[in-house]
């Protein structure tokens, strides 16, 4: 069976940074938002791995990636993301982030994937990240299988396989530490994955460069992408507070450093 | 689109860069602002298709905070407006800061020490305040009055940005290039390191600083010009901070600074927009001492009490070092060849006596590319004549040239001692070169433990220390300078925390799993006989360190936590370090 896998991913700002919410006069935002360089939203991350593996598996499946951010942010993130997979993107040049209202970044997305040339619902899986990394709401790829009449939606998936008679095995996160499996007769569906199985893909440069051929033209002509600002209020941001103590240390036996931080938790 | 891996197969381009940095960012722009007219050589029909690759993560992941005159990045941008790059800020106030020795654990000749008396003596007189002395005047060949203050991190992400919205180059982060291609005695593009892919192109720009591999490789294949040696380093090492409450120094607020933490060691103060500071200091090669440690220095630099009444109570946001060469116009290497040019730090430009190298390295990356645009139109192709004739004979011409003239001889004289050296830096700063302290016949090298702490510690003692930092896996230099009288580090988790945080906390550093370490040490047997190990000393990460499960004393390397300065390279007195093409390493875009 090919399918048309289509993976929704934003970006977020490099987790290893300094991060620090202020007050901006358009609403919330991060203090030197613009110098912080960016990453492809993990959840989404894992989201495309999968996908990639899905593709490799199924023949003829082909694998688009629809990203809202800044244009040259967006176009400074795929220069990594592009080494790892072949894809196609559809870039939608519009503000990124997590303040961002999750109704107008579902109905971006949407209106988006509808308009993919050649798109095909009946063959289509809507990937995405269960949430984002940059804030959590963990909503938007519900909306955007609504949006597009797709009931069929799993969450916080870790595990897909396809059955030889084509049915999609589905293996969901739920509480208490279990998974919940489900089989879905066919295409199509979202899946908003959690970690998946997957690491990320070494980085392969041919790779990249065949992507770029046609990621450049989509970045040129990425559609300005504008949200409602008036949908969201904040009353207020913050970040959690972190308590930090660091050790290195090296070949320390997994048991020892799980004694050790179950101790300090103790105190 | 076709999902199936893609064949291994050479790539082709018409230009490829190696190394994102000032020179690359002054070639590319460029270029690309002269190639929409100009048909591809490689794939005709199409405009020349131009490949940058970049080592680091990202390519705002470079180090270095930069005061700068900026004079060739103002001629690629004459309405440049710095509220438009983060960090950046046009000097304001700008000051030469001679710093007295607050403990009197420094190494300070003998007039040095009269003059400290003689200031402390006026110090009402000269003002001197907080233990430091505002030079009244800053010397014309140092200032950067007219200039500005970058994250050079911040600059290059706004450069390459503008770059590749141009459509016309492509820049590749976490791409390291491993080697040039060499066919028929020409370079014909360059070999990934991640998979061996090569990278046609009929020229190949070399920008990959002064350790980066393929410069390096070059150098042993076509030699260096007669007489030209890198022999002079500096490691760099800074943080940026957050400025506390009630500091309010204006942004653009400059500091040069000299004499602590010790009399070799020079010092950085420049304060951002939005309350944050860039502070750091250069540990240079000619400074004796064989336990150099840059970041154990610049913890007692940042506590300067001239320094710390603007720090205390500050954060540190960001952490960093780097190798930089010093040897200026001498270490200029063969600047073209059949298919290469070399641009930036590495091509020797940075400039010794004004202490200035973005700048400059920006200029030599528009200069090679204003001779390419020539040598495309006129259709002629990438030879070393053409090259030389292009690109070689601008930079000749060019403020470049003449201010490396002046500067080349300026710094000899710190290989006699720290007096002579600022001597001759005067003196050649004064007389546009005309005079300087000439070169000793040999020059300087770190000196035995036993002599170089001669006076101060015992044999003894050093015996004692060594054996005990060798049992407990632990460098020598927080030791040594212990028990020399300088006061022990007394952590505040904000701005004084332990090296490892400070790679964790400021430098993120990252290292990438399917890579093999880049520092190898080629022959291990070399280093029983290495009673200093300045590799494990100078180590800006503490990557390499001293291997307990390894015999006695030899160095093991964690390249999780290497920073890619690179300074093991040149520390190795024995020459038997390896340091390889890869990825990683500072994942801050604030240095």
């Amino acid at each position: 069976m090919a399918y048309q896998i289509i993976v929704c991913g934003g970006l977020a700002p490099d987790p290893l940074q300094t991060l620090e919410p202020v007050t901006t006069p358009t609403g919330p935002g991060l203090k030197n938002e613009l110098m912080l360089p960016n990453v492809f939203d993990p959840w989404a991350g894992h989201a495309l791995y999968e996908a990639a593996n899905l593709a490799k598996n199924q023949p003829g499946s082909t694998i688009k990636v629809v990203s809202l951010g800044p244009k040259a942010k967006l176009q400074q993130v795929m220069m990594t993301v592009a080494q790892k997979l072949p894809f196609e993107l559809i870039a939608l040049d519009g503000p990124g982030g997590g303040f961002t209202d999750a109704v107008s970044v579902s109905k971006a997305l949407a209106d988006a994937i509808a308009a993919i040339p050649g798109f095909d619902k009946s063959q289509a899986l809507i990937f995405g990240g269960w949430e984002s990394a940059t804030r959590g709401a963990g909503v938007v790829m519900q909306m955007v299988g609504e949006r597009l009449g797709i009931t069929e939606q799993f969450l916080a998936v870790d595990e897909l396989t396809v059955d030889p008679d084509g049915a999609l095995v589905i293996k969901e996160r739920v509480e208490g530490g279990k998974h919940q499996i489900s089989k879905c007769a066919a295409a199509p569906a979202v899946l908003a994955w959690a970690t998946g199985s997957l690491p990320e893909p070494p980085n392969h440069p041919q790779t990249g460069m065949a992507n770029m051929r046609v990621m450049m033209p989509a970045l040129q002509k990425a559609k300005p992408t504008a949200l409602d600002p008036a949908a969201i209020a904040y009353a207020q941001v913050a970040l959690p507070a972190v308590t930090r103590q660091t050790r290195i240390v090296k070949d320390v036996p997994a048991a020892d450093i799980a004694a050790e931080i179950a101790a300090w938790i103790k105190q | 689109m076709n999902t199936d891996p893609i064949e291994q197969k050479p790539l082709d381009a018409d230009i490829v860069c190696v190394g994102f940095g000032p020179a690359t960012g002054g070639f590319l722009t460029t270029l690309t602002r002269g190639l929409e007219t100009i048909d591809s050589r490689a794939m005709p029909g199409l405009p020349p298709q131009v490949l940058c690759y970049e080592r680091a993560d990202d390519i705002s992941f470079g180090v270095s905070g930069v005061v700068t005159r900026a004079r060739a990045i103002k001629a690629s941008f004459p309405d440049l407006d710095t509220t438009e790059i983060p960090m950046a800020a046009p000097v304001r106030d700008e000051k030469l800061v001679y710093l007295l020795d607050p403990h009197g654990a420094t190494r300070r000749p003998a007039l040095m020490q009269f003059a400290d008396k003689v200031i402390e003596a006026l110090s009402g007189l000269l003002r001197v305040e907080h233990q430091g002395f505002a030079v009244p005047f800053c010397p014309d060949f140092l200032h950067k009055k007219d200039g500005f203050i970058f994250s050079l991190g911040q600059f290059n992400q706004w450069v390459g940005q503008q770059v590749m919205m141009t459509g016309l180059a492509q820049i590749w982060p976490s791409t390291p290039v491993s080697e040039p291609l060499i066919e028929n005695g020409k370079v014909a593009g360059v070999v990934l390191a991640a998979d061996g892919t090569e990278v046609r192109a009929e020229l190949t720009v070399v920008g990959d600083g002064p350790i980066g591999p393929v410069g390096r490789r070059l150098d042993e294949i076509v030699g260096m010009p007669e007489g030209h040696k890198r022999d002079e380093w500096a490691v760099g090492m800074k943080m940026v901070v957050d400025l506390p409450e009630g500091v309010d120094l204006p942004e653009g607020t400059v500091f040069h600074t000299l004499g602590y933490p010790e009399p070799e060691i020079f010092g950085f103060f420049y304060v951002h927009p939005g309350r944050v500071a860039s502070v750091g200091i250069f540990v240079p090669s000619w400074l004796e001492s064989p336990v150099r440690t840059a970041y154990r220095y610049l913890q007692h630099f940042v506590q300067h009490p001239y320094i710390w009444r603007y720090l205390k109570g500050g954060r540190m946001r960001s952490w960093g070092a780097k190798s930089l060469l010093e040897s200026g116009r001498r270490g200029e290497p063969q600047l073209a060849g059949d298919g290469f040019a070399r641009i930036g730090e590495g091509s020797g430009s940075t400039n010794v006596l004004t202490g200035s190298g973005v700048d400059e390295a920006w200029l030599t990356g528009v200069q090679l590319a204003e001779g390419v645009l020539e040598l495309y139109r006129e259709g002629l192709p990438f030879t070393k004549e053409n090259l030389e004739a292009r690109y070689v004979a601008r930079r000749r011409k060019s403020w470049l040239e003449a201010e490396g003239q002046i500067a080349e001889k300026a710094r000899n004289g710190f290989q006699r001692g720290v007096l002579q050296g600022f001597l001759g830096m005067g003196l050649a700063g004064m007389t546009s070169g005309s005079l300087s302290v000439p070169r000793p016949a040999k020059d300087k090298t770190p000196g035995r433990l036993e002599d170089f702490y001669i006076g101060r510690l015992t044999r003894s003692q050093i015996d004692t220390i060594r054996l005990r930092c060798e049992l407990e896996s632990e460098p020598l230099h927080d030791a040594l300078m212990d028990a020399c009288g300088w006061p022990k580090i007394e952590y505040d988790g904000q701005i004084l925390v332990s090296h490892q945080d400070a790679l964790l906390m400021g430098g993120k550093v990252q290292a990438p799993s399917e890579f093999p370490d880049h520092v190898v040490i080629r022959n291990e047997h070399v280093c029983d006989d290495c009673g200093e190990k300045m590799c494990i000393e100078i180590c800006s990460g503490e990557a390499l360190h001293i291997a307990a499960e390894k015999p006695a004393g030899r160095p093991g390397f964690d390249r999780e936590k290497c920073v890619h300065c690179g300074a093991c390279l040149w520390n190795c007195v024995h020459e038997n370090i390896d340091f390889c093409a890869a990825p990683g390493g500072l994942h801050s875009a604030e240095n």
